[in-house]
Parts: structure tokens; C-alpha cells; sequence
């Protein structure tokens, strides 16, 4: 259907409009970053490089993030193969029990933050897992284990399981099987889940909060600690160089994903 | 070379098409399999010995058991009870990924994200054959389906008639001593499907494997069988070549679902040797009657029936009056459904010389008692027919 100009305009008005309104709070943190006084005020003043200098040199800041990075790789790894064991194991129960399960393992993302992060802290400090890096870890594969379950779970929804059967025909195994056909055509939902999961961990606060100590801080933490002791820039220099590193992973991820689609057709 | 002589009941011999190589078929033994899900038995007590070589298709609607069988052969379904011998060996309890059985599956279960080699090349890589081996061996199952020039591309990039041929090839590659088919050209059009039969016909012949072949469609069973069992309801009604079943029917079943038929079911009168049946009045005998009770109904072939118009003469045989439902012109001759008196129908196929009627004629069909194949009634050989 042909649209009229004006609706066309009011549109594209109201799009940019809300683009600008998602955008917005993202980008404000990059002028901020540069900023030559030690002051969060908008808009900024002069310019200069001294926050993210402060940010490689100084340990507060290199070390949490050195931590979150080791966290949410372990949880990222941890994380995705149990959820993708999990959403398999799910995929081939009888329907109710299944059902259940699923809903068991998804309740770290219903029940409030803050509860799971009352309930993880008493545990750990029985257990001494307070500012420890298996206890980051675990705490975090929790929270992160719904994220692969539900992503891994709709690939192997539409995933073709009259495959697996043609190529036990062909003779290959159960685990053969599972290498060569089932991993390879969910792959998508499995690196999906590897993303999510990682994100989760990478980016997780108020369980953090509860567990951290002031030997093992994760990012997070460390940005939260600094914006409430004072308004110290290294924040938005930080947050700067999140949003390139993202911009740049999902990017490029989604060229790679196109360029392959493209050379299968 | 006429395949139907060729195979059946001859051990030892199957591969005279194949002069200067030993079979490389292997025969299937299946002795009271059954299998039931919860109360419903998908199978009760099949037993069928196929030969090797064989061209062997399990015939029957849909949900009559065939493809529960094929799936028992293969592996993918454990049997409740009975006893299963591939090549001389038991398989039960052996899994699939063992048997070594070639499967070609109605949705073509071509792997998405191989090319068409590497599809072909999974069998044989999972045996360890490599390299060049390997690379000739595809080849050779590409060039036998005629897709030699299609190794690089994808699945997706392939007509059905195109992936169903692939997965023919990846199923061979491997020389499995039996193949097993399930209804392979079900999803493709009638063209498409007649050739590819032959196609089907010309590889079992160069291959001398053992074949078994599921399908509801009873002409595809007679182009391309050696024998056919007919299934129903979980039973085997008739195992036999497609002319025995057609000539010999041994249920109403069998004699329904293989070729057109008219049956005739009214009171019956026996005396002696002789069976009449009345129709609406009229009475029709054979000299027959049936060995082992039940309530006869009498079965024709539609050929076995001529049409003369009502009152005009003809030879002392049977008569029944009726009227021209249907005329069909085939080229060859033509086929008329005639209601009879009874609300029954009865199919006639006449030649060209014979005379021609229009729909709404009143007609007599008239038959031999010789002619009549006599058969115990079963109610349940109408609901079957899909």
C-alpha cells in the first residue's frame, strides 16, 4: 500500500523520536568520558584522555575488570554447556516432568535479585565462598543457566529430530550422532546462549554486591563503589569502552552470521 | 529381464542380472513379530521371510503396520515379541547404528548442513574409508543416481525429486546388504514418481541388494516388486507376486485393495458345489463354494465383466440389471461404474469393439460363474480402504 507523504514524515518522525530516546543514555556517557575536570556534570568541559588512563593504571579498576572478565568466561563456558545438556535432556522427557524441571531452572530469572541475593549470601557464608571467585562463578551460572536453557531449547524446537534417526541408519552413535548433526544445526542457539550468558555474568550487580569483598570486586561492583564514594569519570570512560566492545562483537557477529547465509545460497 | 521371475523363492539365484557377482543381498527373516503401544497392537504376529535380492514391498493404508515393521527391520523400533534374522543373524536388541541397513526416509532426512558429498561421504566416514577411497565411492553412489554434478550443493538448493535421489545414494554408499525404503516417493508428483520408480527398478537390479519397500499406493507396489505383502490392521493378509494377489486374492481385503473390483454380497444359497447369491431378486451362482465357512461374498476383476443393454441377448451366464453411473474413456477401452439394483457398484472395463453406453443407460453386466472368486465377507475390509 502506498503511504501518504505526511504520514510518512509523522512516522519517521516518531521513529527517530524513539530511537533518539533508546540511544540517548547510552551515548551521553561518551562525551562524559573525555571530560577534564573530575565531575559527572553534563555537558562536559575541555577534553582529555586522563579517565581511561586512570582506568588501565589504576588496580581498582584494571583488576575488577580483569575479575569480570575470568567470571564471566567461566560462567559463559559453565553455563552454556549444562543449559545446552539441560535443554536436551528436557527436549526428550515425557512432557510434565519436563515441564517442571524447565520451570525449576528458570526461576532464578522470575524471583527478585535481591531475594536470590539474600539467600546465595547466608549460604556462602557458612561456606566461606564470600569474594571468592568459585562463588562469583556459581552464583553467576545460576543466574545465567535460564538465558542458554531457553535459547538452546527453541533451536531444538524446530530442530528436525527425524535426523538424528537417519544417521543412526548411516551408523553413527548416539554421541556421534549428537557432534556431527544435532550440535552443529543448533549451534546458533548454543552461541546465543554463550553471549547471554557471558552478558549476564559480565554485567550482574546485585548479587554481586552481596558476595563481593574487598579482595575479589568485579566490574560492576567496582563502577557502583566509585559513582556512590564520588563522581570519579573513570565510570563513563569505562562504560565508553563497553559500549565500543559490544558494538563491535554484535556487529561483527551479525556480518558473520550474514556473510554465511549468503554463501549457502 | 522381467524382475518379477527374477528373485522369488530362489535362493542362490538372485542375481542373474547381476552375472559374475555373488549376492550381496541379505534375507530377512521375521517370525510372530508383534508389537503393541499401550492395548493397541501395531503389529500381531507378522511373519515374512524375504529372500535375498528381493524386491520386497510391504503394502497397506496407512496405520495397517507396514512402516511399524520397516522400523522394527531397521532398528527403530523395538519388537514386544518374535524373533528377527537379518543375513542368518539375529538382530534383536542390536541397535540401529549396527544393523548396517541402508534407510530412505519419505522426508528425504538429508543432513542440512552437509553438501550433497559430505551427506553421501557421513556413512563412509563413520566406517573410516578416506581419502580417495572415499572420494570414488561417492562418486560412484552420486553417478548411480545420476547427481554426480550436484556434490557441492546444499540440500536446501535441491528439488525434492533431487534430494530424495541424494538420500537413495547415501543410503548405498555403504553397501549395506539390505535397504530399506519408506514410502520414498510419497512427497513428489506423479511424473516425478513414475520415473523415479524405474530409476528404483535399474539400481536394484546393478545393486543385488535385498529391498524393502513400504507403500499405501498398490500400482507403485506392482511396477516395482518381486513380491508384495499386503497389511491390514496389523496383520498380514496375503504375501504373494502382484499377479497372485490380483488373480488370487486370498481376503475381500487383498481383493479390494489391489486393482478395481465389484463385489457382490446378498443372501446366499449353497447346494452341492454350487453358491448363488441374490441381488435385489436376481441370482447369480458359481460353481464354487468356500472351503472354510464365513458368509460368501463373490469378488470380479472388472475385465472379467461385459455390458449388454437391458433385455438384449447374451449367453446363459449371470446376469444383473442396472444403470451406466460413470463412463470413463481410458483410450484403450473404457470403464463403467453401474449402479446396480441393490445400491451396489459394479466396475466393467470393455474394450474398444465393444459397444460404447452413455451415462444413465439401462444395462445388464453380465458374468461367468467361472469367473467369480468367492470370498469369506469381512466388515472390516471397507474401512480400511484409503
Amino acid at each position: 500500500m502506498e503511504m501518504k507523504p505526511l504520514t510518512r514524515a509523522v512516522l519517521g518522525l516518531v521513529c527517530l523520536l524513539v530511537a533518539i530516546w533508546l540511544v540517548a543514555p547510552t551515548l551521553v556517557v561518551v562525551p562524559m568520558s573525555f571530560n577534564e575536570n573530575k565531575s559527572l556534570a553534563f555537558p562536559p568541559q575541555g577534553f582529555s584522555w586522563q579517565w581511561y588512563q586512570n582506568f588501565v593504571t589504576n588496580p581498582d579498576w584494571s583488576n575488577s575488570f580483569l575479575n569480570s572478565l575470568k567470571v564471566a568466561s567461566i560462567v559463559a563456558v559453565l553455563a552454556t554447556v549444562l543449559g545446552t545438556l539441560a535443554a536436551f535432556g528436557l527436549d526428550r522427557m515425557k512432557a510434565r516432568p519436563a515441564n517442571l524441571l524447565r520451570m525449576l531452572i528458570l526461576t532464578p530469572m522470575v524471583v527478585p535479585g535481591v531475594v536470590l541475593a539474600i539467600g546465595i549470601y547466608a549460604v556462602y557464608l557458612d561456606t566461606r565462598l564470600v569474594g571468592t571467585l568459585l562463588g562469583f562463578v556459581l552464583a553467576h551460572t545460576i543466574l545465567a543457566l535460564p538465558f542458554v536453557l531457553i535459547a538452546v531449547s527453541a533451536n531444538l524446537e524446530v530442530f528436525d529430530r527425524r535426523l538424528e534417526t537417519a544417521a543412526a541408519s548411516l551408523g553413527a552413535n548416539a554421541l556421534t550422532t549428537f557432534r556431527t548433526v544435532t550440535l552443529p544445526l543448533i549451534a546458533p542457539g548454543v552461541l546465543s546462549g554463550l553471549l547471554f550468558a557471558f552478558a549476564t555474568s559480565f554485567d550482574e550487580i546485585v548479587v554481586s554486591l552481596f558476595i563481593t569483598n574487598p579482595y575479589l570486586k568485579t566490574l560492576p561492583v567496582q563502577i557502583f563503589a566509585s559513582i556512590t564514594r564520588d563522581a570519579d569519570p573513570t565510570v563513563a570512560a569505562v562504560g565508553t569502552i563497553l559500549l565500543f566492545a559490544t558494538t563491535i562483537l554484535i556487529g561483527g557477529g551479525m556480518l558473520l552470521l550474514g556473510r554465511e547465509r549468503k554463501g549457502r545460497q | 529381464m522381467n524382475p518379477g521371475q527374477e528373485n522369488r523363492g530362489n535362493p542362490g539365484q538372485e542375481n542373474m542380472g547381476n552375472p559374475g557377482q555373488e549376492s550381496r543381498g541379505a534375507a530377512i527373516d521375521l517370525r510372530a513379530i508383534s508389537k503393541a503401544y499401550g492395548s493397541f497392537k501395531a503389529l500381531d504376529g507378522v511373519s515374512l521371510r524375504i529372500e535375498a535380492g528381493e524386491f520386497m514391498t510391504l503394502l497397506g493404508p496407512s496405520g495397517s503396520g507396514k512402516t511399524t515393521t520397516l522400523n522394527v527391520v531397521a532398528g527403530f523400533t523395538e519388537a514386544s515379541s518374535g524373533a528377527l534374522e537379518v543375513g542368518g543373524r539375529s538382530v534383536v536388541g542390536v541397535p540401529a547404528h549396527k544393523r548396517n541397513i541402508g534407510v530412505v526416509f519419505q522426508h528425504y532426512a538429508l543432513f542440512p548442513h552437509m553438501t550433497v558429498s559430505r551427506n553421501v561421504a557421513y556413512p563412509l566416514a563413520l566406517r573410516g574409508v578416506a581419502g580417495a577411497e572415499r572420494e570414488r565411492r561417492v562418486r560412484q553412489a552420486l553417478d548411480m543416481v545420476k547427481m554426480a554434478d550436484f556434490g557441492h550443493r546444499f540440500p536446501s538448493e535441491l528439488s525434492g525429486g533431487q534430494q530424495q535421489r541424494v538420500a537413495l545414494a547415501r543410503a548405498i554408499v555403504f553397501d549395506p546388504p539390505l535397504l530399506l525404503m519408506d514410502e520414498p516417493l510419497g512427497a513428489l508428483d506423479k511424473k516425478l514418481r513414475e520415473w523415479l520408480q524405474l530409476e528404483i527398478k535399474r539400481i536394484h537390479r546393478e545393486l543385488g541388494t535385498t529391498f524393502v519397500y513400504v507403500t499405501h499406493d498398490q500400482e507403485e507396489a506392482l511396477v516395482l516388486s518381486d513380491r508384495i505383502a499386503v497389511f491390514n490392521r496389523g496383520r498380514i493378509e496375503q504375501i504373494g507376486t502382484g499377479r497372485e494377489l490380483y488373480d488370487e486374492p486370498a481376503t475381500l481385503f487383498v481383493g479390494k485393495f489391489i486393482g478395481d473390483s465389484t463385489v457382490l454380497r446378498g443372501a446366499a444359497a449353497i447346494s452341492g458345489g454350487e453358491t448363488a447369491i441374490e441381488i435385489a431378486g436376481q441370482k447369480v451362482a458359481t460353481p464354487r463354494r468356500l472351503a472354510n465357512g464365513g458368509r460368501p461374498v463373490m469378488l470380479l476383476r472388472p475385465e472379467k465383466l461385459a455390458l449388454v443393454r437391458r433385455g438384449a441377448s447374451g449367453d446363459g451366464r449371470n446376469r444383473l440389471t442396472g444403470r451406466i453411473g460413470e463412463a470413463i474413456y481410458l483410450g484403450s477401452g473404457s470403464k463403467y461404474e453401474v449402479d446396480l439394483a441393490d445400491g451396489s457398484k459394479a466396475i466393467v472395463r470393455s474394450t474398444l469393439e465393444a459397444d460404447s453406453f452413455a451415462i444413465g443407460d439401462e444395462v445388464e453386466v453380465l458374468f461367468a460363474g467361472a469367473d467369480v472368486k468367492l470370498l469369506a465377507d469381512d466388515d472390516k475390509a471397507d474401512l480400511s480402504l484409503t
